[in-house]
């Protein structure tokens, strides 16, 4: 299992445009990814319930990776987050 | 004859019947079914379809309206394809027996609560879209069309609010304006009429009564007109007219290059003051944007405008222009231009006082918090950035060095920017006379030619006494911008003109020759000078 905390800079929060590229993005990895914050947890497939935690800047995410390629999974989730939140 | 006012989306007269739209709302009947695994097949049929007619419409929005417009239309085929909303409707179809419209219509309810339970303004108006795409898999379930069917007939759609995907998908060509209750000046539906060219009023308190009834439109006034008498429907006509005419002989030149008979190209983009320009911009088919004055950001402001208000404006425009080349000129404010809170004082002498890049080198903390938005928009598009009021190399030189301060500074916390092209404007004959030095220092020089033409004919354009020696085309400042475009190609670097004479079309021909690289001109403009271009030898 891989973990890292990232704090939301963007402005507009994880809103509806990233989170879909979020969701692309975390398909194509075999392990499973997951978001927690503000005490709610959603994995990073799905589009609706990342968009349910109503995720705003300055809000901390702790991204869970498990599986097979976690490493490498965590690792380019780390940077997409940089990249786009 | 019944007169209305509303808020103005965009300038333009329309004239015709009115069409009262109300939203189709989808019956859904509720009923136990015998065959789960049939009812599921015919709910992924239809939520196909959905999708199918979504990635239609984005097609059709990503040509009428740009990428960044475009775009909802693929958030809304996300959510179709979400595994909790899939999930939902399949539960209740398989445990309890129930018709897929009644499943989609229930799944749509939760998620709708659930957004517009949030306390948070945007996310609550996400419901909204849950709601449109629900509505489209039901209509699709229940066999109704889908299509905002408006009839044959080109019409004044009255409606009390509309999504992006209904007007998206009305037919363009029976569009004659909108005229809404709701919605706000930027709202996607306001964003995407100004695209589409169409007159459109908001804030209006509509009737159903009006159904069918004669109407005008007036984008310029927003007065809204009801059973209009005759001789004002004659009149509105030949406006009409003639607004028709100048646009139909422009449109011809959309997606046609900037290029002289001879094969000499040169780029035409578009000066704009607002958000709200954008529109005009990507209508009038300009390939970028050579001057985005940031003041309007501190003149519509009470305080000095944050890095966040002004970093969600910088990659608004970033975003919208889509990799397309966005020229942000950093605050120009002072002479004509007073902001309260700036505390700048009364000057005798304002056009050559303190204004421009002369506070921000006073005032560092400013420049730099509008330097640090600008940069962080970097990495969502195109931008450049150019500095106003220059006179000498040591300015240069100094905001190169805050520049570099403040990219150190994002890395330090690690915060992505793009690659920014660094620009002077040419406005001052001192800048005009060193521009081999200048040359030397920058990427780019764009030359204003109102401040120019002022400072280097000593004539105060505000005094009307003046205006019969005013000429905008004094052989001096001709003789100035050759010399500024001849000290940037030697030096390799590009230059244009940002100022009212690059729409100077008596002067495109002479421009052409100077070797200008481009012309940045209101977004209106942008086809009258490509026609010049493309008729000069």
């Amino acid at each position: 299992m891989k973990q890292f905390n990232y704090v939301i800079t963007d402005e507009a929060g994880i809103h509806a445009r990233p989170a879909g590229l979020l969701v692309k993005e975390a398909k194509n990895y075999s392990s499973k990814i997951t978001l927690e914050a503000n005490g709610k947890a959603a994995e990073a497939t799905k589009l609706l319930a990342i968009m349910g935690m109503a995720v705003k800047n300055g809000t901390t995410v702790t991204v869970t990776v498990e599986g097979e390629d976690e490493e490498k999974a965590c690792v380019e989730m780390e940077q997409f987050f940089k990249a786009n939140f | 004859m019944q007169q209305y006012s509303g808020k103005s989306i965009f300038k333009g007269i329309a004239i015709g019947k009115i069409y009262f739209y109300s939203k189709g709302e989808q019956q859904v009947k509720r009923h136990k079914i015998e065959d789960a695994a049939g009812e599921i097949t015919r709910y992924n049929n239809a939520k196909e379809q959905a999708i199918n007619e979504l990635t239609k419409l984005y097609e059709k929005a990503l040509k009428e309206v740009g990428e960044g417009n475009a775009e909802i239309f693929n958030v809304h085929i996300m959510m179709l394809e979400d595994e909790d909303y899939n999930d939902s409707v399949n539960n209740i179809v398989e445990n309890q027996s129930m018709n897929a419209e009644y499943a989609v219509a229930r799944t749509a309810d939760n998620f709708y609560e659930m957004f517009s339970n949030m306390e948070d303004e945007y996310f609550k108006a996400r419901a909204f879209d849950i709601k449109d795409i629900s509505e489209r898999v039901i209509s699709i379930l229940n066999g109704a069309s889908t299509g905002s069917d408006i009839g044959n007939e080109p019409v004044i759609i009255v409606a009390n609010d509309l999504a992006p995907s209904e007007t998206v998908q009305m037919d363009k060509d029976k569009l004659l304006a909108f005229v809404t209750e709701l919605g706000s000046s930027n709202s996607h539906t306001a964003i995407l009429a100004r695209t589409m060219n169409i007159p459109a009023l908001i804030g209006v308190k509509i009737e159903e009564s009006w159904n069918g009834k004669m109407a005008i439109v007036d984008g310029y006034t927003g007065t809204f007109y009801i059973d209009p008498e005759e001789e004002m429907l004659n009149e509105y006509k030949a406006k009409k007219e003639e607004e028709e005419n100048s646009r139909k002989l422009l449109q011809d030149l959309k997606g046609k290059e900037n290029v002289t008979l001879s094969g000499q190209k040169i780029n035409i983009y578009a000066n704009i003051g607002n958000v709200t320009d954008l529109a005009a911009v990507l209508q009038n088919d300009a390939s970028g944007i050579g001057l985005f004055r940031s003041e309007f950001l501190y003149l519509e402001s009470d305080h000095l405008p944050t890095e966040e208000e002004q970093f969600q404006v910088y990659k608004q425009v970033a975003e919208t222009m889509a990799g397309k080349k966005v020229i942000i000129r950093t605050l120009d404010i002072g002479a004509d231009k007073q902001v309260d809170y700036l505390n700048l004082g009364k000057e005798d002498n304002p056009a050559m006082g303190y204004r421009a890049i002369r506070i921000c080198l006073n005032e560092p903390e400013i420049f730099k918090t509008q330097l640090r938005a600008i940069l962080r928009a970097s990495a969502f598009g195109n931008i450049s950035i150019m500095f106003p009021m220059i006179i000498s190399v040591n300015e240069v030189l100094q905001i190169k060095k805050i520049v570099a301060e403040v990219k150190a500074e994002l890395d330090t916390v690690g915060i992505e920017y793009g690659e920014v092209e660094l620009g002077i404007m040419i406005e001052t004959p001192a800048a005009a006379i060193i521009s081999d030095l200048l040359a030397k220092e920058v990427d780019f020089f764009s030359i204003g030619t109102n401040d120019l033409t002022q400072y280097t004919l000593a004539i105060d354009r505000q005094n009307a006494k003046l205006d019969p020696i005013y000429d905008a085309h004094h052989e001096a400042v001709l003789r100035l911008i050759q010399m500024v475009v001849d000290n940037a190609h030697k030096e390799g670097i590009w230059a244009g003109i940002c100022g009212e004479l690059g729409a100077d079309l008596s002067l495109t021909k002479r421009f052409l020759e100077m070797g200008l690289d481009e012309l940045s001109v209101s977004p209106t403009f942008v086809l009258p000078v490509r026609k010049e271009v493309r008729e000069t030898k």
